[in-house]
Parts: structure tokens; C-alpha cells; sequence
């Protein structure tokens, strides 16, 4: 695990200062008015917040296919992206968005409310399939009330307000964002990282798991806590940003000897990576208005989905199952 | 001697009241027609299913009282499905051996390996592996941990006869240490000839249990199975012939 860490670190120290250099203006320090300020105010907090929501996504991702021993999951399975975009867009839908602090409050409390709706339906059985259907019917309703929220926003601007928002976006993001996120990620990072050997010993399958002293109830309840600070996070401060769980883990893989534990925290980096480049680059493409962050990630996430889709067709399916 | 008891086990209609003495040092099997509740007998006793009624006791303490942790140390359980969801190195696969310790010993890793002959393997992802040999790693992963009992579901089911026989040499041996060798084992002249104690089910139920001759006697074949059958051949080389 050590040399892909280490590889991941040169990559995110190359790619970080270059992060902050560019942008549809490239910082000249010499000939840029204001550069110190766009670096400290604009592009020093965006380029933080990316590797921070990177390493959420990658975590989360990597912790959710060892868990569901499926290269296809991604943490938006459990319904917690869902319901703190919900959270966010209620904020919209009252009026409260202007302040600064409720949105972000708003879709954390949403994903709490999704991690507890979790975690009521499916933690007593500590079942992976029951586990699996809640997600699937919270993220669904989730979904279903967002767009009821759309559909019967007070107003246009509010509409507007919520579809953009929903695209995901790190677009003039501050460091309040960033002190409202980070803490959460590391202390989700943190949770998922406890989830390591029980999800190793899940490679074994369920009962040889449990024939480990793999206990269910608490695997399951450090992975609903993990997902639920790093993606509930994630989404209060910049909105849907999806693929990356997907994505990440698969990148990272074939670097380590493919147990779940030792894929999490080279899923964080490689996250973070991925997430910082790709805000980069939608900083500078030559376009009217920004590309928002969310939809590039599609971009390059959905053929990527398609390709893998593909490969386990033809007989590999990131393990053996 | 620690013995591995089951007083009234019952589970549903799958398991109705099972008692059972299980000694270490001894290759015990568990035989019996499809759907007669062996595999859930061998999950019973791993501990690793909730009873109705009924308890799994090792030397007197019951099972279900242990911390997972404790149980795991002392109880391997091999599953029959041998599928893994990641294709790991085989050194990878035999070191999760050592989960319930949590000591990350090498020296038991290592042994075991030795034992069934994996060391030339040990990075060779399981993918890469033959059927022979993956069954020898699946079972190096249970000797990792070192436990005083074995726990097989048909260990020997998807293997030729050639790695039938050697997969039995090694589980020979792991009773020879005094361990408890438990298996669920479909073939009866494989149960007749390498097992030290029979336990014959049927619809739930212990129909039969004791040395190979007594538990698989042409009788019960007869009874369990619905088959008319004769055991010819030596002793530890019997054939069965149906009729």
C-alpha cells in the first residue's frame, strides 16, 4: 500500500500549486492585479475543498464496493447523497439558502436523516441485502421529494437555484466551506478506516466473515457513519458530485494486493486527485459559463461505467464473484 | 478433552432437536441426502446461526456466550461456496487466517502455507489458481488461525480424486495434532474410508451416528438415501455398489 500512497502524494503535490495557478485567468503573480487575493480568497479554499471532497467520495467508494463485494457500487447506493441534497434543496425551497451557514447545515441534516433511516431499517440484522434495499428506497425517495420540490418551487430563481445547485459545483467556494467539510471527511475517513478488516474478511463471503469475529451491526454501523460524514459533507458544501466512488476504487486497485483495507485510504488520495484536476480542468475550458463539476464528472464517469460494464461482460468483474 | 457438544439443536424444520458429542483427534463426517440440514448442522456449530433452541458447547462453555472473537479463534469454519470477491494473492487470502487474533503473526501464515505445499503460489492471485490448488489455500486460510476445531462444508465436493486424497492427507494431519476435524462430505465412500466418526442426517434429524461402519450401514443407506446398496472391499477401501 505504501508505494501507491507515495506515488499519490508526488501526484497531488504536482497537481495542487498547478490548481492554483489556473482558471479562466492564469495567476501571474507579476502581472495579475489582486493575485495574492484570488489565491488566498478564491482559488487556495476551491483547490482545498477538492481534495477534501475527493478523499470523501474515494473513501466512501473503495469502503462500499468491499462492503457490498461489488465492483459496481458507489456511495450514492445508500440513499445519503440523496437525502442531503434533499436537505440542501428544503434550504432553497424556504428561502433560507441566502445564509451562509444553511444550506450546508440543511443537507447535513438531511444525511443524518438518511444514516438514521439506515440505520433504523437495517442495522439490527446487520444483513447486507436489507442493508442495500433501504439504501435503494431511501435514495429513491429521497429523489422523489426533490423533485416534488423542483416541480412546486415558490418561484423561477428558486428553481433555477436548485437545479444548478444539484449539478454540483466548487464555483466561488470559501474557506467557510472548507471548515465545515473537512472535519467531517477526516472524521468520516477515520470511521471507513475501521470498516478495513471487517471488509477484508468479507471477501470471504458473509458466513466465513462472521467465522472471523466479523461482527455485522458494528461493521455496518462505522461504514453508515463513515459514508454518511464524508458524502453528507461532500454534498452540503458542493452539491452532487458522482462517479467519483465509482471510478476511484477501480484506478487504485491493480496498485494494491485488492483487500478492501488496504484500497481506502489510496482511494482517499486518488479521490482527492481526481476531484482537483477535474475542477482544474473545467476551470479552463474555453466556455461561455463554467462546466459545472458534477456534469464533467459524469462526463468522464458514465462512458468510464459503460467500459467496465463492458470488461465484466468479456469475464472480469474487479474480483472474482 | 475439549469436546464439541450439541444438546437439542433446532433451527426451523431444518434442524429438529440434533445431539451430538464431536471429539478432537478424529475426522468427523456429516453425511446425509440433499436438504437433510448438514450444512446447516456444521453453521450451527461455527456458531455461526441463531438456534430456536438448543446450544453448542466447546469443553462445557457454550458457544453463543463466547465473544466472536474467542469463537473465532477456536472455531475455522470453511463455507462451501469458495468464492471470493476480490482476487487476492494467495499469500493475501491465507494471512486473513490470522484475522481473529488480530496479532499479525507470520509464523502461522507461513506454516500453513508449508503445509499444503502454497509457498510457490504465495503471489499468484487466486484467479490464477487451479481448482486443486485453491481448495489447498481456502483451507491454508482456516489453518492460519490455528483453531482447536475444523469446520468443512464440503471441502471435497469440486475436486478430482487425486486432490480429494490429498486434501484428506492434510486434514488427517491436522487431526493427528489434535485438532477437530469436522466435514460435510456428500461422498460415502470418502466418509467410509477417511472418516473416524460418521453422523448420518435426515430431514432434520440424526438418524444415525458412530464408526463409519455402524453410522453408513447398508440399512441406513437403505432407509436415509432410498438406495439399495453393498459395501465391498477392505476396510479404509470400500466400494459401494448400487443396485
Amino acid at each position: 500500500m505504501k508505494r501507491p500512497l507515495l506515488l499519490l502524494l508526488i501526484l497531488i503535490a504536482i497537481a495542487f500549486p498547478l490548481s492554483l495557478l489556473a482558471g479562466r485567468v492564469w495567476l501571474d503573480f507579476a502581472a495579475t492585479p489582486n493575485a495574492a487575493v484570488i489565491l488566498a480568497e478564491l482559488r487556495l479554499p476551491r483547490s482545498v475543498l477538492a481534495l477534501v471532497i475527493g478523499a470523501g467520495l474515494g473513501a466512501a467508494g473503495a469502503a462500499m464496493q468491499g462492503y457490498l463485494r461489488n465492483p459496481l457500487a458507489d456511495p450514492g447506493l445508500f440513499g445519503i447523497a440523496p437525502m442531503a441534497a434533499l436537505g440542501a434543496v428544503a434550504s432553497f425551497w424556504f428561502g433560507y439558502s441566502a445564509s451562509a451557514w444553511l444550506l450546508p447545515m440543511f443537507a447535513l441534516i438531511g444525511a443524518g436523516a438518511g444514516m438514521a433511516l439506515l440505520a433504523l431499517i437495517a442495522g439490527r440484522t446487520g444483513g447486507i441485502a436489507l442493508f442495500t434495499l433501504a439504501g435503494l428506497m431511501i435514495a429513491s425517495l429521497a429523489g422523489t421529494l426533490t423533485s416534488l420540490a423542483i416541480s412546486m418551487a415558490p418561484n423561477a430563481f428558486a428553481m433555477s437555484e436548485i437545479v444548478t445547485w444539484l449539478m454540483g459545483a466548487l464555483t466561488d467556494r470559501s474557506w467557510r466551506e472548507v471548515w465545515i467539510a473537512a472535519p467531517l471527511t477526516i472524521a468520516g475517513i477515520g470511521c471507513l478506516q475501521m470498516t478495513g478488516k471487517g471488509l477484508d474478511a468479507l471477501t470471504l463471503g458473509d458466513a466465513a466473515a462472521r467465522s472471523l469475529g466479523m461482527r455485522p451491526g458494528i461493521l455496518q454501523a462505522w461504514l453508515i457513519v463513515g459514508v454518511g460524514l464524508t458524502v453528507g459533507s461532500g454534498v452540503a458544501v458542493a452539491g452532487i458530485v458522482g462517479f467519483v466512488g465509482l471510478i476511484v476504487p477501480h484506478l487504485v486497485r491493480p496498485f494494491t494486493d485488492r483487500l478492501p483495507s488496504q484500497l481506502i485510504l489510496p482511494s482517499a488520495l486518488a479521490g482527492a486527485l481526481l476531484v482537483l484536476v477535474a475542477d482544474s480542468v473545467v476551470r479552463i475550458l474555453p466556455l461561455v459559463t463554467e462546466l459545472r463539476l458534477g456534469i464533467a464528472l459524469s462526463l468522464i464517469g458514465a462512458p468510464f461505467f459503460l467500459w467496465l460494464l463492458l470488461r465484466m461482460r468479456r469475464g472480469y468483474s474487479g474480483g472474482l464473484a | 478433552m475439549t469436546d464439541l457438544a450439541a444438546k437439542g439443536l433446532t433451527i426451523g424444520k431444518r434442524l429438529l432437536g440434533i445431539d451430538a458429542q464431536i471429539e478432537r483427534g478424529k475426522i468427523t463426517a456429516i453425511c446425509g441426502p440433499n436438504g437433510a440440514g448438514k450444512s446447516s448442522l456444521l453453521t450451527a456449530l461455527a456458531g455461526l446461526i441463531a438456534l430456536d433452541s438448543g446450544l453448542v458447547t466447546i469443553g462445557g462453555t457454550n458457544i453463543a456466550a463466547m465473544h466472536p472473537r474467542t469463537r473465532a479463534q477456536r472455531i475455522g469454519y470453511l463455507p462451501q461456496d469458495g468464492n471470493l470477491a476480490w482476487d487476492v494473492a494467495v499469500r493475501s487470502l491465507v494471512a486473513l487466517g490470522r484475522m481473529p487474533h488480530g496479532d499479525g503473526i507470520v509464523a502461522p501464515v507461513d506454516r500453513a502455507m508449508k503445509a499444503l505445499d502454497l509457498e510457490h503460489l504465495a503471489a499468484r492471485p487466486v484467479s490464477k489458481l487451479s481448482g486443486g490448488e485453491r481448495a489447498r489455500a481456502l483451507l491454508a486460510r482456516v489453518l492460519a488461525g490455528e483453531p482447536e476445531w475444523m469446520l468443512a462444508d464440503e471441502p471435497l465436493a469440486a475436486l478430482d480424486i487425486g486432490h480429494q486424497l490429498t486434501l484428506l492427507r492434510h486434514l488427517r494431519r491436522v487431526a493427528e495434532d489434535g485438532k477437530g476435524v469436522v466435514l460435510v462430505v456428500h461422498d460415502l465412500p470418502l466418509a467410509m474410508n477417511h472418516a473416524d466418526h460418521v453422523m448420518v442426517l435426515d430431514k432434520g434429524k440424526l438418524i444415525a451416528s458412530g464408526t463409519p461402519d455402524h453410522a453408513l450401514a447398508e440399512r441406513v443407506i437403505a432407509n436415509v438415501w432410498g438406495v439399495t446398496a453393498k459395501w465391498i472391499g477392505e476396510q479404509r477401501a470400500r466400494a459401494l455398489i448400487t443396485k
